[in-house]
């Protein structure tokens, strides 16, 4: 600890001591409790309290005084944590009201019990309860009470305390602990309504995923127990939970499974006319698969369909997942929500009608599904099946009924969808069926480019930016684009009211202009009317809109032209490039800026060679590139760059040179004798950039002015500079307590006024 | 003062049997109210169109003729793309008019102007002497509809009217949908504008939560439905009974006011008509589709036909396309709204206008933006003192949006956004500029300035008609246009309740029993899977179907009756048990007007050996003497015990399910106690049974 933080420090603590002081908030707190982390990292925590006994004194009286605020209370108990110390008066404070005084109570008991259990597990393998330390012992006991307790508030804390020292503590001695626990913790799975059960499937996942498995196989039985006694909607997170784990056996595995996929099973039996379609859960008892078994209530019906959804979206990626994975099913099932949601499905009883009437237009299921849907493709399915996809797909995408958040994760499984259906996988082009989708989307979304709703127009448009990219240069594709009103309904869109919309709309029109896609139609009836090209529309986006999203985007479209070697820009690269960071450096809107900056390195890398490569260019290239660069005044924007208010500008623009002069004027290369170039108009210009003043132009660069500034800055001392943080300053824990105590500072003035 | 009332039973009449079309007859209490009476309209697409110029596709269609080749009919049936239309002036399906004599019917109740369509049919032809009841934005709207709906008939005069086929005989060898059409011989000719007048001179208007009283006996009230402007759901009740009748409304918040629920609630039963016809389709979603739709069309330089009512839908449409147009690049392209009835249509904005000073007008028809918010709207408007009244009045019974939406219609004309003509002819053939937007009726496609267009645009794959009525199967409205080249676009909006708000509704309001047109009990056909799409409620609404009449269920059966005062002041209550008096009373009841009074009773004549003339009410009989009425029970114990007072001996007391025995062994008597008689049981020793009465009444109270 610096000296001056240690000066600070006893008024500090005699701050926090005192009631009537209130404490600035809790970030400070925070802050305060991860520099003390920090300082105990760093050293020992014992010479701290030693050098300081203010914290001593402060952690004594946090333990005493009944009138300190909660937030403060917490502080303290956390700090104890950090120190491990103080650890006789826990108990009365774990059940305080205050959820932040309970947890941090209850994690201060874990690091106790953490630390008084380290010691004398050292060398064994599991010490006997009877060896355990008083205090240990005693914190147990405190357990064992709360576990036997009829009041649920002590069991949950109970619980919660065991969670985290199985989650936290990875001793030996845990083995211990659980098999002195988990008799009581049986009791209560086996209590009617069990207790807590959220915390005790925590608690269960917490000891499966910790070392006691290894010992104690009997957990798996338990575990397995649970699963069979809780809810369906309960046992979906300790499925989920057991299912991620990297070993278990086999047995609970399956069972965990089911438990996930029957409520899907559910749905496909209610929609299935014959009984011999085979189910999601062959095998397992028929009577688990009976659509009664979902829940009555509506709401809890669509929450426990969601919540299997959304657990088996985040498995299918796994590599631990159920292996065989039920593909086939998985699909129909999605398909069949989906179907239910939308009024399509007919129930094939009355049960399956209740289903229908719960779900139909029932948008979080909706989401659910199509997100899942959206996942399966990454597996393959049998080919009816994929056609049905597609089709539930296009019915969304084209019912007026779907709601723009449904309709955007239509759009969003779609693309995987048609992605997972190129032949051969990467290549452009698709399956049959995927094409003729292909068709039937393109005239979806000229009348969704034409919604009311932004939200609509907008995912529309990303979609179709999106379907471009991948199949812009497939004849078929362009052919139904092109006979399609897309193109100039896009262009119409870049005077959208909705500035979203005019982003969207500049990244298609970016697209479609880069596979050659926007050209004016022409027709003996309708001659071609001499339309602004798309890069002069966006240019005019780019000086003239008054949102930043567009303008954002209409320089991602430049820097992607640029580096693909857009027709339009290729014609004149460097008056494109002299136009653009024109328009950037006057932006007001600093991710442009850096756009611009991202624009200038592509303009470079084509000049020089890519970045990353040792090889400084040769020097004819080199004077050449630099001719360029002076040519389109990228120096003029990149020194101005440098000296920006906005941290990330500076940075970019310091990389920028940096590159530049690395490959410019690589070490060792023979500074240029005779007559040095005359660097102090341009200093003195850089000189007053820095100091905020931005009116002056640089003026005519010759090269090797440029070159030799290069060299005379120290661009690697800024580079650190930048690299802090800005308010690296304001950050520094002496900042932080000064802070703290000027503020209760000015509160003392006001109590001395009083007087 | 209640009285049991188990000779009134409560009847409906159902002489529609479309849902939201209806037209009900209740006999509630004494009187016969009728609830709505809506045209069935659909029987006119089975008739050619009426062409408002003459069309060579329409006049040189095939007749039809049968199977054999005979062909008898082929003047009054014609082929047209497979289909046979009668060629002749549409007609319409009345309500049943053999179920009740409609001439005993003392009041319509109309609940908004599409349900009253069939009123001069039933005003001006069935001896109907009674008052109909509406709201005034009902009337006003609901005369433009049937103004316009007889010139669109009348200035098209077709000297044809075609009778043969409604034979039944022949009709059955008619091809569908004509062979299956229902009462076709009940059809009948549009009404005249004289008959419009004369049935509209017999409305009472009426505001929201007015309370209306009938003969006294049944008060009936408007509420707000929340569906169109004026539109109204009713409660009919008497001092026991409530029925609330629900027609069209409406959950969403447009122009109208807000739907009134909070006073459906304590029915007895509610009457549930009106649902939305489409309920698939979301409005929000349709309003949608609408505009991109016509959006895609105008851009690719086609024209957009929208089919529609001269109020309705199209103010909801028009609200938003207008903050759409200029968005979607749109601003350009000419609206028109063509109707004969167009400018009353839009009457009341103009009167708005008359009212406003000229400094307030500039105020409110600022270009930009014209109403983003209805407060700012009526500030302006009230700003003026001698306005406020009538403003706030409207304002108070058809709500802020009310006022805003006619102020944002005259915006539009003003500035030339909406361009409005009576029809084809004049002025618009002047203005028409391609590509538009024309909003024209009628929905049917039969008959109005959309036969025209229809005409006109059908041959062309750029322009779009758009279906947004949901009264019609725009299929069949379709049928004599084809072969079609321009694309159809069905976008019904029905702003209605649906079934999820109704089953939301049901359990807010409670009613003991729901009634509704069996088209609400069971899911549409189409599909029988959707068990949501039907009403759902417990115990199960009972259903009617047309010319089915229903008992209505009501549990209780009382009637209020009054007390004169001098009356009441002579009776004499007695308290039996704590809180309960009980006083017996002598009186005449007099039923006048539904009410019932009750009035002391005549003086016994006396005997004045006058000669003076009877009169009327001294005809009523003297009333005899009355026995006092006996309460209270006899403590078995005390009773014997005086029974041996008075000499009895001998006396043995059996306990039985129903009280006690009394046996006086010597005197073979006996005397049964139960709790709602005593009987003394003697050997015809009056004189006995005489003395032990006494003994017994002693321990009764008598009054």
């Amino acid at each position: 600890m610096d000296p001056e933080c240690a000066r600070l420090l006893p008024a500090l603590c005699a701050v926090l001591a005192d009631p009537r002081q209130p404490v600035a908030d809790d970030t400070c707190l925070e802050k305060l409790l991860d520099w003390f982390k920090a300082v105990t990292e760093a050293g020992s925590s014992l010479l701290l309290l030693q050098e300081h006994p203010c914290l001593v004194e402060l952690l004594f009286h946090a333990l005493r005084a009944q009138d300190l605020s909660p937030r403060t209370l917490s502080f303290a108990l956390r700090l104890a944590g950090v120190f491990a110390a103080q650890e006789n008066c826990f108990q009365h404070l774990q059940g305080d009201p205050s959820l932040f005084v309970a947890s941090a109570a209850g994690q201060l008991l874990v690091h106790i019990l953490d630390l008084a259990m380290r010691e004398p597990a050292e060398g064994r393998v599991c010490p006997q309860a009877w060896d355990w330390p008083v205090c240990a012992r005693k914190i147990v006991c405190h357990l064992e009470d709360c576990l036997r307790s009829d009041a649920a508030p002590r069991v949950t804390q109970a619980l919660h305390v065991l969670t985290t020292t199985f989650g936290h503590c990875h001793g030996l001695w845990t083995q211990g602990l659980w098999v002195q626990l988990s008799p009581l913790v049986a009791c209560l799975l086996e209590k009617d309504p069990m207790p807590a059960p959220h915390t005790l499937v925590d608690l269960l996942l917490s000891v499966a995923r910790s070392s006691v498995p290894s010992s104690d196989p009997g957990l798996w039985e338990t575990v397995a127990q649970t699963l069979s006694r809780l809810s369906p909607t309960q046992a979906g997170p300790l499925a989920a939970g057991i299912l991620k784990l990297q070993d278990c056996p086999q047995a609970l595995r399956i069972q965990a499974f089911n438990v996930l996929l029957q409520p899907l099973a559910c749905v496909l039996e209610a929609a299935t006319q014959a009984p011999a379609t085979p189910g999601l859960l062959e095998g397992a008892a028929g009577d688990l698969m009976a659509v009664d078994t979902l829940p009555p209530s509506k709401s809890a019906c669509v929450g426990l369909l969601c919540s299997a959804l959304a657990h088996l979206e985040l498995l299918q990626p796994l590599p631990q997942r159920p292996s065989p994975w039920p593909q086939a099913p998985l699909l129909a099932a999605a398909v069949t929500i989906l179907r239910f949601c939308n009024g399509s499905a007919a129930p094939s009883s009355e049960a399956g009608g209740r289903l229908c009437t719960m779900l139909v237009g029932c948008v979080r299921v909706q989401r659910a599904a199509l997100d899942f849907l959206g996942v399966l493709s990454q597996g393959l399915g049998p080919q009816e099946l994929v056609t049905q996809v597609f089709a539930v797909l296009l019915e969304y995408l084209m019912s007026p009924d779907s709601s723009p958040m449904v309709l955007k994760k239509a759009f969003q499984a779609t693309l995987r969808w048609l992605l997972s259906s190129a032949m051969p996988p990467g290549c452009c082009d698709l399956e049959p069926c995927a094409q003729l989708v292909l068709g039937e989307l393109l005239a979806m979304l000229q009348k969704r480019l034409c919604s009311p709703c932004w939200e609509v127009r907008d995912s529309g448009l990303e979609f179709l930016t999106q379907v471009t990219r991948h199949w812009g240069g497939q004849a078929s594709f362009r052919q139904v684009l092109l006979a399609s009103e897309l193109p100039e309904l896009t262009r119409q869109l870049l005077q959208d009211p909705e500035s979203y919309v005019r982003a969207s709309a500049v990244a298609a029109v970016g697209q479609l202009s880069s596979w050659g896609l926007l050209a004016a139609p022409s027709s003996p009836e309708q001659p071609a009317i001499p339309q602004e090209t798309p890069l002069e529309a966006l240019l005019l986006i780019l000086t003239t809109d008054s949102e930043g999203f567009p303008r954002r985007a209409v320089m991602r479209v430049f820097t992607e032209w640029l580096r693909d070697g857009h027709a339009e820009v290729a014609e004149d690269p460097e008056r494109f490039v002299a136009q653009v960071l024109r328009a950037a450096g006057k932006d007001g809107d600093w991710e442009v800026r850096v756009q611009g900056l991202e624009l200038a390195l592509v303009f470079l890398e084509r000049l020089l060679g890519p970045r990353g490569s040792s090889a400084a260019a040769p020097p004819s290239v080199t004077a050449r590139a630099l001719r360029a660069l002076c040519q389109v005044q990228l120096f003029e924007f990149a020194f101005r760059s440098l000296f920006d208010c906005d941290r990330p500008v500076a940075q970019k623009s310091c990389d920028l040179l940096l590159f530049l002069r690395a490959t410019a004027t690589p070490p060792g290369s023979p500074q240029e004798a005779g007559d040095r170039p005359n660097v102090a108009s341009v200093e003195a210009a850089l000189r007053r950039w820095r100091a905020g003043e931005q009116g002056q132009p640089l003026g005519e660069l010759a090269p090797e002015a440029i070159l030799a500034v290069l060299r005379s800055m120290d661009l690697e001392a800024l580079r650190d500079t930048l690299a802090k943080s800005s308010d690296h300053v304001e950050r520094s824990p002496q900042s932080l307590l000064q802070d703290m105590l000027a503020t209760v500072g000015v509160l003392g003035d006001n109590e001395a006024d009083c007087y | 003062m209640e009285q049991r009332n188990g000779f009134m039973g409560h009847f409906q009449y159902c002489l529609s049997g479309h849902p939201t079309l209806p037209c009900n007859v209740l006999k509630f209490k004494s009187t016969t109210i009728m609830l709505d009476c809506g045209l069935d309209m659909t029987s006119t697409l089975n008739f050619l169109p009426l062409p408002l110029v003459q069309s060579p596709r329409l006049s040189s269609l095939p007749g039809w003729s049968l199977k054999d080749g005979n062909a008898f009919l082929d003047k009054e049936l014609k082929e047209c793309s497979g289909h046979v239309f009668v060629d002749s002036v549409p007609e319409f399906c009345l309500p049943e008019t053999e179920l009740i004599d409609l001439s005993t019917v003392d009041v319509i109740l109309i609940s908004n102007y599409h349900c009253m369509m069939a009123l001069p049919y039933i005003t001006e032809h069935t001896g109907f002497t009674g008052t109909v009841y509406a709201t005034e934005p009902t009337v006003q709207i609901g005369r433009l509809l049937m103004e316009e709906l007889v010139n669109f008939i009348e200035r098209v005069p077709k000297a044809q009217s075609a009778s043969l086929w409604k034979n039944k005989d022949i009709q059955r060898l008619l091809p569908s949908p004509l062979k299956d059409a229902v009462e076709v011989s009940t059809w009948r000719r549009c009404y005249t504008m004289q008959e419009v007048n004369s049935a509209l001179s017999k409305i009472q208007l009426v505001g929201y939560s007015q309370k209306i009283e009938l003969f006294g006996a049944v008060q009936v009230t408007p509420l707000s439905s929340g569906y169109a402007l004026g539109s109204s759901n009713w409660i009919i009740q008497s001092h026991y009974e409530k029925v609330s009748y629900v027609s069209g409304s409406s959950l969403l918040t447009t122009h109208p006011q807000p739907m009134d629920q909070a006073s459906l609630k304590n029915s007895d039963v509610l009457i549930l008509t009106g649902l939305t016809q489409i309920p698939t389709a979301n409005p929000d979603g349709m309003v949608g589709e609408f505009c991109s739709n016509l959006a895609l069309t105008v851009r690719n330089g086609g024209n957009v036909l929208v089919p529609c009512y001269p109020s309705g839908v199209i103010y909801d449409l028009l609200e938003c396309l207008y903050q759409y147009i200029d968005s979607a690049g749109l601003s350009s392209i000419p609206f028109y709204f063509i109707s004969p009835v167009a400018n009353s249509s839009l009457e009341f904005s103009q009167i708005f206008a008359e009212w406003l000073c000229h400094n307030k007008q500039t105020k409110v028809y600022l270009p930009e933006p014209p109403f983003p918010h209805a407060e700012v709207a009526v500030n302006m408007l009230t700003q003026d003192v001698s306005l406020s009244l009538l403003i706030n009045t409207l304002h108070f019974q058809y709500g802020a949006q009310f006022i805003v939406y006619f102020c944002f219609i005259d915006w539009l004309i003003q500035t030339n956004k909406l361009k409005h003509y009576p029809s084809i002819h004049g002025d618009f053939s002047n203005d028409f500029r391609q590509p538009c937007v024309v909003f024209t009726g009628h929905p049917s496609l039969r008959f109005g300035d959309v036969v025209h267009f229809m005409e006109l645009w059908g041959k062309s794959s750029l322009n779009t008609v758009i279906f947004t009525e949901p009264d019609f199967s725009y299929l069949e409205a379709l049928a004599p246009y084809q072969p079609l080249a321009m694309k159809c676009v069905y976008c019904p909006i029905d702003t209605r309740l649906n079934f999820i708000q109704v089953s939301k509704l049901l359990k807010e309001v409670q009613p003991l029993h729901v009634v509704c047109p069996e088209q609400y009990t069971q899911p549409p056909p189409a599909q029988s899977h959707r068990m949501d799409l039907m009403v759902d409620c417990q115990p199960p609404a009972m259903s009617y179907r047309r010319a089915e009449v229903l008992a209505l269920p009501f549990k209780r059966r009382y009637e209020k009756i009054e007390i004169m005062p001098e009356l009441a002041d002579s009776l004499v209550p007695m308290e039996i048990k704590p809180g309960i008096s009980l006083a017996t009373v002598s009186a005449v009841l007099r039923t006048k007007d539904n009410k019932h009074v009750l009035q002391p009773p005549p003086r016994p004549t006396q005997p004045t050996g006058g000669k003076k003339r009877k009169r009327a009410s001294d005809d009523i009989p003297d009333c005899k003497v009355l026995k006092p009425l006996l309460s209270g029970s006899i403590p078995v114990d005390q009773f014997v015990q005086t029974l041996e007072k008075h000499g009895f001996s001998d006396i043995k007391v059996e306990d039985t399910a129903k009280g006690h025995i009394v046996l006086l062994q010597e005197a073979e008597t006996l005397i049964q106690i139960e709790e709602d008689s005593t009987h003394i049981i003697c050997d015809d020793d009056e004189v006995l049974r005489v003395r032990l009465r006494d003994l017994v009444l002693k321990f009764l109270q008598k009054f």
